[in-house]
């Protein structure tokens, strides 16, 4: 039923006057809700067929279910556990690492005093986050070719002898991806840190002047305490999504010789759902993906809730 | 204390700490902008001279040869056609349909405002995964279609709780008076929020733009055999993963027979007509994604 809604001690009364106005604004979201449960909702009933033997012929209705069986399945598969183990390991490192990258960028950018030079690198950082993740894969490809600039510049410093085939190994490609992510978004992360910055009293930093501190004690007890609120609201936002950070960048840099590392989540759904039209299997994995996610954001929020004032919805 | 005096005794730390500073911001331009200004200089590059290596900013041997090979490409010139058709269609009507839901969920008196927005925020956190999704396009006639670019994510809570955020920032006062005046909510949609709303309808339309330029995995998961739909971002995967397949040996590059391309710079040269638009264009619109991202962002 509809809640009357109460405001500034006026009630705006369910009349037919009132309902008749607000035609337009009824149609309007009846057609959004008819759209979001088409294409938002109802696949929501897809995940019938994790606990079935789906079979496109016979349909949600007719398939036969299984329980657990698929679950059963997943878990006994040595090659999802390691699907799972890679899905966790690269979403905290990526989280972990394009954090720190962001709040260190904004925080030294913003030492810089001039505009002039501020400005460009600025316009410079946001860059990476507009092309593709084809476009990035493909340069990161050529870059840490054995022919690269990367072997290029270790061999002439002397760190290496041998060029590294980099894509060829196992131990370096959780980094690659967490570097991949990095170069893509350091500066379009920093906006939101920068913006928290500049929102600092100014003259807190002028106090601290005036009692000697020197750059590096302001960063450290005005800058950093001011970012904070900003910082832990983005880390718990993105806590929920440490799942979905794991499709694009593994599916396009990955290979077979490291498939044991890269393969996600959502690759092993791609692989098993699509590929070889077992959407049961696929579907179950999808699910588990799911209810973890939803696991993972009410765990943020709740702490959220607990440790400051703010939450996240 | 005075002016002077602080300025004397400005520590020794602070000078160890600026040249650091200078040195982190010189090795992130170098680090963002080196990869792409190579890729450049190849794409320039006479082909069999690239296979040798050492092309670091600037071509060697010149050529514009691997330009007009990617221009000669039929699936190049596909790709190109359906990318531009689905940005343009997906921006606008998407930008519209998020702009009308935001535009109703803030008004202050609808009746049914907070279900609406639940049912909304709800899809941000839960959805039905890739395979419902496929079959759902798949008996909706939406697979091997173009319209499966468009119309499946035409409404965003994310783009929608954007526009909400701005639109609650209108003065209720200026909708009542349009009000008395007669005008009904379509016309305040239209007249009064819309073209106040500017900054924040071309922050959502860069959004949609570059999520739709940059788009591979639909054309891949819903119209691989129909390659009068393929984009040019799913072009430019299939012609890198073929040649990631070769590995760019110079032994090819002979067995082409006097051709002077190798797959390095076809590579190259395709990579840079895909990115050319937006690379050109983002500078100009750095303050709308700027102000939409910090405001947005930081909800509630």
């Amino acid at each position: 039923m509809a809640r009357v809604k109460t405001e500034k001690t006026r009630k705006i009364p369910i009349t037919m006057k009132e309902m008749k106005k607000q035609s337009f604004l009824m149609i309007v979201s009846f057609c959004m809700v008819v759209y979001g449960i088409i294409f938002y909702y109802w696949p929501l009933t897809g995940w019938i067929m994790a606990f079935q033997n789906y079979k496109p012929k016979k349909g949600l209705l007719g398939s036969k279910f299984v329980g657990l069986d698929k679950f059963r399945f997943l878990f006994e598969d040595d090659v999802f556990i390691k699907v799972i183990r890679n899905t966790f390991a690269m979403g905290v490192i990526n989280l972990v690492s394009t954090t720190i990258m962001a709040v260190l960028f904004a925080i030294i950018l913003n030492e810089v005093r001039r505009t002039w030079i501020k400005k460009p690198i600025q316009t410079i950082s946001y860059l990476p986050h507009f092309l593709s993740w084809i476009v990035v894969t493909g340069i990161l490809h050529v870059s840490l070719s054995p022919t690269g600039i990367v072997n290029d510049v270790l061999m002439r410093m002397g760190f290496i002898k041998q060029a590294i085939n980099f894509f060829a190994h196992p131990k370096y490609f959780w980094w690659i991806v967490a570097f991949a992510n990095c170069w893509k978004e350091t500066g379009f992360n920093a906006i939101i840190y920068f913006a928290a910055i500049t929102g600092i009293d100014p003259s807190l930093y002028e106090a601290a002047s005036i009692d000697g501190a020197d750059r590096l004690q302001k960063i450290r007890y005005i800058t950093l305490p001011g970012i904070k609120p900003t910082f832990l609201i983005l880390l718990l936002m993105n806590v929920g999504n440490v799942l979905n950070a794991g499709f694009e960048v593994q599916y396009l840099l990955g290979n077979g010789l490291v498939q044991s590392v890269s393969q996600t989540i959502d690759i092993y759904v791609l692989k098993w759902g699509i590929s070889q039209n077992d959407y049961s299997l696929g579907t179950a994995a999808g699910l588990f993906k799911s209810v973890v996610s939803i696991l993972l954001i009410v765990l943020a929020n709740g702490l959220a809730k607990r440790y400051s004032e703010e939450r996240l919805f | 204390m005075n002016e002077k005096e602080y300025k004397v005794s400005k520590p020794i730390s602070d000078k160890i700490f600026g040249v650091i500073v200078v040195i982190f911001l010189a090795s992130f331009v170098i680090i963002t902008l080196y990869p792409v200004i190579n890729t450049v200089a190849l794409s320039f590059n006479d082909g069999i001279d690239a296979v040798r290596g050492g092309i670091y900013l600037w071509p060697r041997k010149f050529s514009m040869k691997n330009y007009k090979t990617v221009f000669a490409m039929q699936n190049i010139w596909t790709g190109a056609k359906v990318t531009v058709a689905r940005t343009v269609l997906a921006t606008l009507t998407s930008l519209f349909a998020n702009a009308l839901l935001a535009f109703v969920v803030s008004r202050k008196r609808f009746l049914f405002k907070s279900q609406l927005s639940l049912f909304w925020v709800i899809t941000m956190y839960v959805n039905g995964g890739m395979i419902p999704v496929f079959l759902l396009y798949k008996n909706l006639g939406l697979t091997g279609t173009f319209n499966v670019y468009w119309v499946p994510g035409m409404i965003s809570a994310f783009n929608m709780l954007v526009m909400r955020t701005y639109m609650e920032g209108i003065p209720e006062s200026l909708e009542e008076s349009a009000q008395l005046d007669g005008a009904g909510y379509f016309t305040i949609f239209k007249d009064i929020i819309s073209p106040l709303r500017k900054p924040v309808y071309a922050t959502v339309a860069l959004f949609i733009a570059v999520w739709q330029w940059n788009s591979w995995f639909d054309a891949m998961l819903y119209n691989r055999m129909k390659t009068q739909y393929t984009t040019l971002q799913y072009e430019l995967m299939k012609l890198l993963s073929s040649v990631m397949q070769q590995s760019g040996s110079a032994e090819n590059a002979k067995n082409a027979g006097g051709n002077t391309i190798t797959p390095i710079t076809i590579r190259a040269a395709v990579t840079v007509a895909t990115m050319l638009p937006i690379v050109c264009l983002y500078p100009f619109l750095q303050r709308y994604f700027v102000t939409g991202l910090t405001i947005g962002g930081v909800k509630e």
